[in-house]
């Protein structure tokens, strides 16, 4: 650890340190501008419930994945590293899994596969070789925190509107029929909770977002 | 037989691994700019899919499921290792990737350098995962069965790649408003193709 930058006079939130948990809020959002971990993002946000408990074991499993592999990072050898990533990431994930199937028994049922599916979630590998094998476990941690909360915050988003608009309830608490928009003439759009919706949902958010931030915007 | 020709048509069509479950969405988004690298990648993930669901298949109905170690000792009927199965599932699926590669490197050398980066890549994509879990959930009747599943599966994502590679290569002539440019067009395109792929949905099988 002594060799690596020069970490000893960093205060632990220090510019840099707050710019990593920070930046993948906007600047760099895992979801709309990296480009990872789309497969599960638009599978299980019909409903918020899912979302929000997905989005929180997404979360636990990029932390403590950043923080162990931070931690092992000069003893991988880097032709095996995939593999020792994978088990690592493996091993997290069983245990989300065991831990949603004891408490939420409901909502795990709902994720189905996808739970599974956090293993290869691009987000959590992308993170490991692109920050985690290269910096401090500190910073692996803070580094982890941002994408995670960063791609919980999306698919909140995303969830939110499709619940909203597709069903009328938010948490399955009917917010439409409260306000009586039903007696008005007000009908639920069931497109919303059909697969695709999601992928357009999510275009309209990177639509609004890359509109704000101009230096988003792909060249041609 | 007409069993399998089911789950064939099934697989490509109405559970298509990226319109109906968006499985390997990573790689499908970053790797089809043109159709020619789609369909290379396209090709290697049918065949890791088409190998590796038999193995998972195997290990699932021997190894892991409650009471499947009883062709060793009738004593394990009892015994549950289904909470193992992540772990397995994804080791198996490096080990095939690693031994695909070294066995298209060694008598298939034009092949391994079309494919290049690809196929290590594939180790990591969603829907090789997902076709075994899918499988796991599923509980398909026979290997044979399986490997059915996972060929179709393969073929579906295929197919959707190598689709979405061609709109893209006409879209550059387009005029796209600018914040859409790229990922968002490519987004709502997905999801336009995903609507057109509902229509099978309605097909008993």
């Amino acid at each position: 650890m002594s060799t690596e930058q020069k970490p000893a006079k960093e205060g632990l939130f220090s510019k840099k340190n707050r710019s990593l948990l920070i930046d993948p809020m906007n600047a760099n959002n895992p979801i709309t501008v990296q480009v990872l971990g789309i497969c599960s993002a638009l599978a299980i946000t019909v409903k918020l419930k899912p979302a929000i408990v997905m989005g929180l074991s997404v979360l636990v499993v990029t932390t403590m994945a950043n923080l162990i592999t931070s931690l092992m990072r000069n003893m991988i050898p880097n032709r095996i590293r995939i593999i020792v990533q994978l088990v690592v990431v493996a091993a997290l994930v069983i245990l989300v899994d065991q831990v949603l199937k004891a408490f939420v028994y409901d909502v795990s049922k709902q994720l189905s596969v996808f739970v599974g599916l956090i293993i290869t979630n691009c987000i959590i590998m992308g993170r490991i070789e692109a920050f985690s094998l290269g910096n401090t476990p500190w910073k692996s941690v803070l580094d982890g925190l941002g994408n995670g909360a960063a791609y919980g915050g999306i698919l909140i988003i995303v969830a939110f509107f499709r619940e909203l608009l597709g069903n009328g309830t938010l948490l399955d608490y009917p917010v439409v029929d409260m306000l009586g928009l039903y007696d008005l003439g007000y009908k639920n759009n069931g497109m919303m909770l059909l697969p695709p919706m999601a992928l357009i949902v999510v275009a309209l958010i990177i639509w609004v977002q890359r509109a704000k931030t101009p230096s988003l915007i792909e060249k041609d | 037989m007409q069993d399998l020709l089911n789950i064939f048509v099934k697989s490509i069509f109405i559970d298509n691994m990226i319109f109906a479950y968006f499985l390997g969405m990573c790689s499908y988004l970053a790797v089809s700019k043109t159709v020619k690298t789609a369909v290379g990648l396209g090709l290697a993930v049918t065949f890791v899919l088409t190998i590796t669901l038999p193995v998972n298949y195997l290990l699932e109905t021997k190894v892991l499921k409650q009471g499947a170690l009883t062709w060793l000792d009738p004593s394990f009927a009892d015994l549950d290792l289904s909470f193992l199965s992540f772990i397995m599932f994804i080791a198996v699926i490096a080990a095939m990737v690693q031994l695909v590669e070294m066995v298209v490197e060694k008598f298939a050398p034009a092949l391994y350098s079309a494919l290049g980066i690809f196929l290590p890549l594939i180790a990591v994509n969603c829907s090789i995962l997902g076709g075994s879990l899918f499988m796991q959930e599923r509980a398909y009747e026979n290997i044979g069965q399986a490997t059915v599943f996972g060929f179709g599966s393969g073929i579906g994502w295929l197919l959707a790649i190598v689709a979405i590679a061609a709109i893209r290569e006409r879209l550059k002539y387009s005029h796209v408003p600018a914040p859409l440019r790229g990922l968002g067009i490519t987004f709502i395109i997905t999801g336009l193709m995903g609507m057109a792929f509902m229509s099978f949905m309605g097909i008993k099988l």
